[in-house]
């Protein structure tokens, strides 16, 4: 390895291997990053392993690009590692940043999920009922797995990090756009999010006119005019409250926003952002009409509002002991006043 | 010994024009009610953010009361609107998390229903003391045992064994 060259770290947590995909999709810029960096580490596409990465000096890694959420002791282990001995972290894509799809397992938890997973599954077959242990003893050998939280982490959450890219997965013109940043030196202020600073909508080309809605629709009920905004035809369509970034590639070919690329700039929670929006939009002032309109239109209100950012969100998650059950436990402080 | 009676706590996001008004002479004519919520006043109901609400949740609070002008007395003309609507949408995100809808309440009060506002107040306590307290940040933080875990790993590195490169 050449000495002069940068050390470069890619690691995925819990992620699908999409935002290494996308690193593919520089292109032949791929051979500019490997010119201006030795890969040191990226289980996606080497047999390295954690103990080597242990075995280099703390800050030896210039830049660790770390996609996936945090869901397992292990990766809470690696994402402490890696924060170690990098000198910039980057949570890399929308899992890192804000929880994306596996920080939707946050409305549920860990008991219900190996439930599902090992037990009810239709295809499983488990009459036995095992479930992952973290230790276990097999004949004599004292084998581990890693410990399943109860609630996904962003990777912020975890440890520290120096700068966020947006996106499931990052557009690879926007990779490309960091990486220079960062062997340059034109990063903003550390902790914030490299990107753009406006909305998908700024980079919508349909044409918008007054939002009035009386009626959402789902994508597979109307097949939707090319030319005017989505919102305005009933769709939920998310790209008033995401961070521009993709060039509106969804809205492009007819599809809503799901807000993937995370809350727009000043934005804290991606939720309130949408219903405060909605809010504006939604065309009645009769509570009962408007309770019809958000119980028909919105069947699923935290995977509408929420589907990239739970884990980020203000609230981070569902109750471990909802309301509605805490109702059949023994209400603390009632009858207090007759108990001594 | 007798057990503490457990006290709610509640933000209330008063309308400058109308509740906080009514909230006032509520305390002009010293009509008894529960001190349990800390009032914010803001210029209107339609100021309210859900992030603001949820962020009280998240940081301890019990529930959320948010008083404004009855709908079609906006000072503003028709921001309460909005506020029905977000409300709406609000109380039926946070069902789907799991709070109850009693924790975020939505209440029309004029300047002058000071009676009826402390009414609503009263009513909210109530509710919420059977509910009994939230404690959000008690969903997220786990055992503690996780940092253990982790540790763990480090250790069984060092004890294993090199494999030959």
């Amino acid at each position: 390895m050449s000495e002069n060259k940068g050390k470069l770290a890619i690691y995925w947590a819990a992620s699908c291997g999409g935002c290494e995909i996308s690193i593919l999709a520089l292109n032949e810029k791929i051979l500019d990053v490997t010119a201006a960096f030795d890969i040191v580490f990226c289980p996606c596409i080497m047999d390295t392993k954690a103990r080597d990465i242990e075995k280099i000096p703390d800050k030896g890694i210039d830049v660790c690009l770390f996609n996936g959420s945090i869901r397992t002791s292990e990766q809470e282990y690696m994402a402490r590692l890696l924060r170690q001995k990098s000198k910039v972290l980057v949570a890399f894509g929308s899992c890192a940043h804000e929880g994306c799809i596996p920080g939707l397992a946050n409305v549920s938890n860990r008991d219900e999920i190996f439930e599902t997973c090992y037990l009810d599954g239709p295809s499983t077959d488990n009459p036995a009922g095992t479930l992952p242990q973290p230790e276990v003893q097999v004949n004599g050998c004292h084998l581990t797995l890693p410990v399943f939280y109860d609630t996904v982490r962003t990777l912020g959450q975890t440890v520290e990090v120096d700068y966020y890219l947006p996106g499931c997965p990052p557009e690879a013109a926007r990779i490309w756009d960091a990486l220079v940043a960062i062997l340059e030196g034109k990063l903003p202020p550390a902790g914030s999010v490299i990107g753009a600073e406006t909305t998908v909508c700024d980079e919508c080309k349909r044409t918008r006119e007054e939002k009035r809605i009386k009626e959402f629709k789902r994508t597979w009920q109307i097949i939707p005019d090319a030319e005017k905004c989505l919102l305005e035809q009933g769709l939920l369509c998310c790209g008033l409250a995401t961070r521009a970034g993709c060039g509106a590639l969804c809205p492009q070919v007819n599809s809503p926003c799901i807000g993937c690329y995370g809350p727009n700039a000043g934005v804290e929670d991606f939720g309130c952002r949408m219903m405060t929006a909605l809010a504006s939009v939604i065309d009645s002032t009769d509570p009962d009409e408007i309770e019809r309109i958000i119980e028909e239109g919105i069947p699923d209100p935290v995977g509408t509002f929420y589907r990239f950012s739970l884990a980020h969100s203000l609230l981070r998650r569902s109750a471990l002991v909802p309301d509605i059950q805490r109702h059949e436990l023994p209400l603390p402080g009632a009858g207090a006043e007759r108990s001594s | 010994m007798e057990r503490e009676i457990y006290e709610p706590k509640i933000i209330g996001f008063f309308c400058n024009w109308c509740s906080y008004r009514a909230a006032d002479s509520a305390g002009t004519a010293r009509i008894k009610h529960s001190p349990n919520v800390r009032v914010i006043r803001l210029m209107c109901s339609g100021r309210v953010d859900p992030t603001f609400v949820l962020k009280a949740l998240s940081l301890g609070a019990d529930g959320v009361l948010i008083a404004g002008c009855h709908p079609g007395e906006c000072h503003y003309i028709e921001q309460n609107y909005k506020t029905i609507r977000r409300h709406a949408m609000l109380k039926r995100t946070l069902h789907a998390l799991g709070i109850d809808e009693r924790r975020v309440r939505l209440v029309w009060a004029s300047a002058g229903e000071a009676a009826h506002l402390a009414k609503a107040v009263d009513q909210m306590v109530e509710d919420i003391r059977t509910l009994g307290p939230l404690r959000w940040s008690a969903n997220w933080a786990e055992d503690g045992a996780h940092l253990d875990d982790v540790e763990k790993i480090l250790r069984e590195h060092a004890e294993a064994m090199e494999v030959s490169k």
